[in-house]
């Protein structure tokens, strides 16, 4: 079924009920739907031009809320002393033998788990894909720092730019990706954050709003991306 | 190198192991601090209330029992502290969210041409959600919680979390539209 399927006869489309599918797009989005939920929302997305519209938005939403979260920055440097002080405020506590056998035991059974295993080997892959954006960072900054400069030319400040947050397809190589990076010009400067996000600078400056679209909707036609928004 | 898991560092917590409650406080205080932050739109309050959540751990991690993620249970005990600091706060307080509705009502030409980006204009809206609804949205796309994770956390059916966060998105269209986006429904 898809989303317009879903109008009222005779109603405005604010009166409309959601989709089972549509309800999803924001864990879609977030990239934290089973694979099942995910190849139904993709072919559904595939078909359903109104509702890929709509999908726009939520992305737009989850770069946005990425920003406000960003944003709100960290605790204080000296929050752990202060929780500790609390800690050791509190009265002394008796410790459970049996709690600390069951710790060994989890610890244990926690070794020699395929899943651990399975997200160890995720997490290296992951490692090794970094490495490869920074070095087609690296490649592209050489390249564009080859020509001739003034000492007064005009430098751009750490930070300064226009980013995107993108997700890689699961199935992506190393190799695959690097590619990308390089033949887009493409630095991942932060990640992998939740959802296996990126944060990767487009442009050394700050981009109108345009211009950054345009650079979104030409990125996200690459095979090896599978989620993007821009976050500027 | 293996990663110690949630599960193991709550047990040896509840053995009264300080490392591991230091590890798992490295792990999670930053993300449990910008929810709780994103929920009480105070720094101070959430500083505090940051430091609650994880006194509770190391006191209760003994009745943990494993029926949902560490991660759950931590964001749920944040959610509580949170909800009850919003009850607490006196009305006079002016917060963060007051002062972005103040300035957004300003029609300076900065804030004019602010509005013009539609970025800024969603961002400004997602400020102005209900604790509610800013909640769910920010659990879904910054915390990258699943549906189940999300129903763990709140509380409340798997369903129910699926159009709790499509009302939110809902309130945030009208927000849109009182902006002059108009984006369809929601």
């Amino acid at each position: 079924m898809t989303a317009a399927n879903n109008s009222t006869p005779g109603g405005t489309a604010r009166d409309r009920e959601p989709s089972e599918i549509e309800l999803l797009l924001p864990w879609y989005a977030a990239g934290t739907l089973d694979p099942d939920e995910t190849r139904q929302v993709e072919a559904a997305l595939a078909r359903d031009p109104e509702l890929a519209s709509r999908y726009e938005w939520v992305s737009a939403e989850l770069a946005q809320e990425t920003a406000i979260g960003d944003a709100a920055g960290a605790p204080s440097p000296g929050d752990a002393r202060t929780l500790f002080a609390k800690i050791d405020a509190l009265p002394a506590r008796r410790t459970n033998p049996s709690a600390g056998l069951s710790a060994r035991i989890a610890e244990f059974l926690t070794s020699l788990s395929p899943r651990t295993l399975a997200w160890s080997a995720a997490a290296a892959a992951l490692v090794i894909m970094l490495q490869a954006g920074l070095l087609a960072g690296f490649v592209f900054q050489t390249k564009s720092q080859g020509g001739y400069q003034t000492a007064s030319a005009p430098t751009t400040a750490p930070g300064e730019g226009s980013y995107v947050l993108i997700r890689f397809q699961p199935q992506a190589t190393a190799a695959d990706i690097a590619s990308f990076l390089e033949a887009n010009k493409l630095s991942i400067v932060s990640g992998p954050a939740g959802g296996q996000l990126f944060q990767v600078r487009v442009a050394p400056t700050k981009l109108s709003q345009a211009d950054l679209t345009r650079i979104v909707n030409t990125l996200q036609n690459d095979k090896v991306v599978g989620f993007i928004a821009a976050t500027n | 190198m293996q990663t110690t898991s949630d599960e193991v560092l709550i047990a040896k917590i509840a053995n009264g192991d300080r490392l591991a409650m230091e590890t798992l406080f490295a792990r999670y205080r930053i993300p449990v601090f910008r929810f709780v932050k994103r929920m009480v739109r105070n720094e101070t309050t959430a500083e505090d209330l940051n430091s609650d959540v994880f006194l509770d751990v190391w006191r209760q991690a003994g009745t943990f029992e494993g029926r949902s993620a560490v991660s759950t249970w931590i964001f749920a005990i944040a959610r509580f502290k949170a909800l009850n600091a919003l009850q607490r706060r006196p009305t006079e307080e002016l917060d963060e969210a007051k002062a972005d509705t103040i300035a957004d009502d300003t029609d300076d030409p900065e804030i004019a041409l602010a509005k013009k980006d539609k970025a800024a204009v969603l961002r400004q809206c997602l400020l102005k959600l209900s604790a509610e609804h800013r909640e769910i949205v920010n659990l879904v796309y910054y915390q990258h919680k699943s549906v189940e994770e999300v129903a763990g956390i709140v509380g409340i059916p798997e369903a129910t979390v699926k159009t709790r966060m499509f009302y939110a998105r809902k309130k945030l269209s009208e927000l849109l539209a009182e902006q002059g986006i108009e984006r369809g429904w929601p």
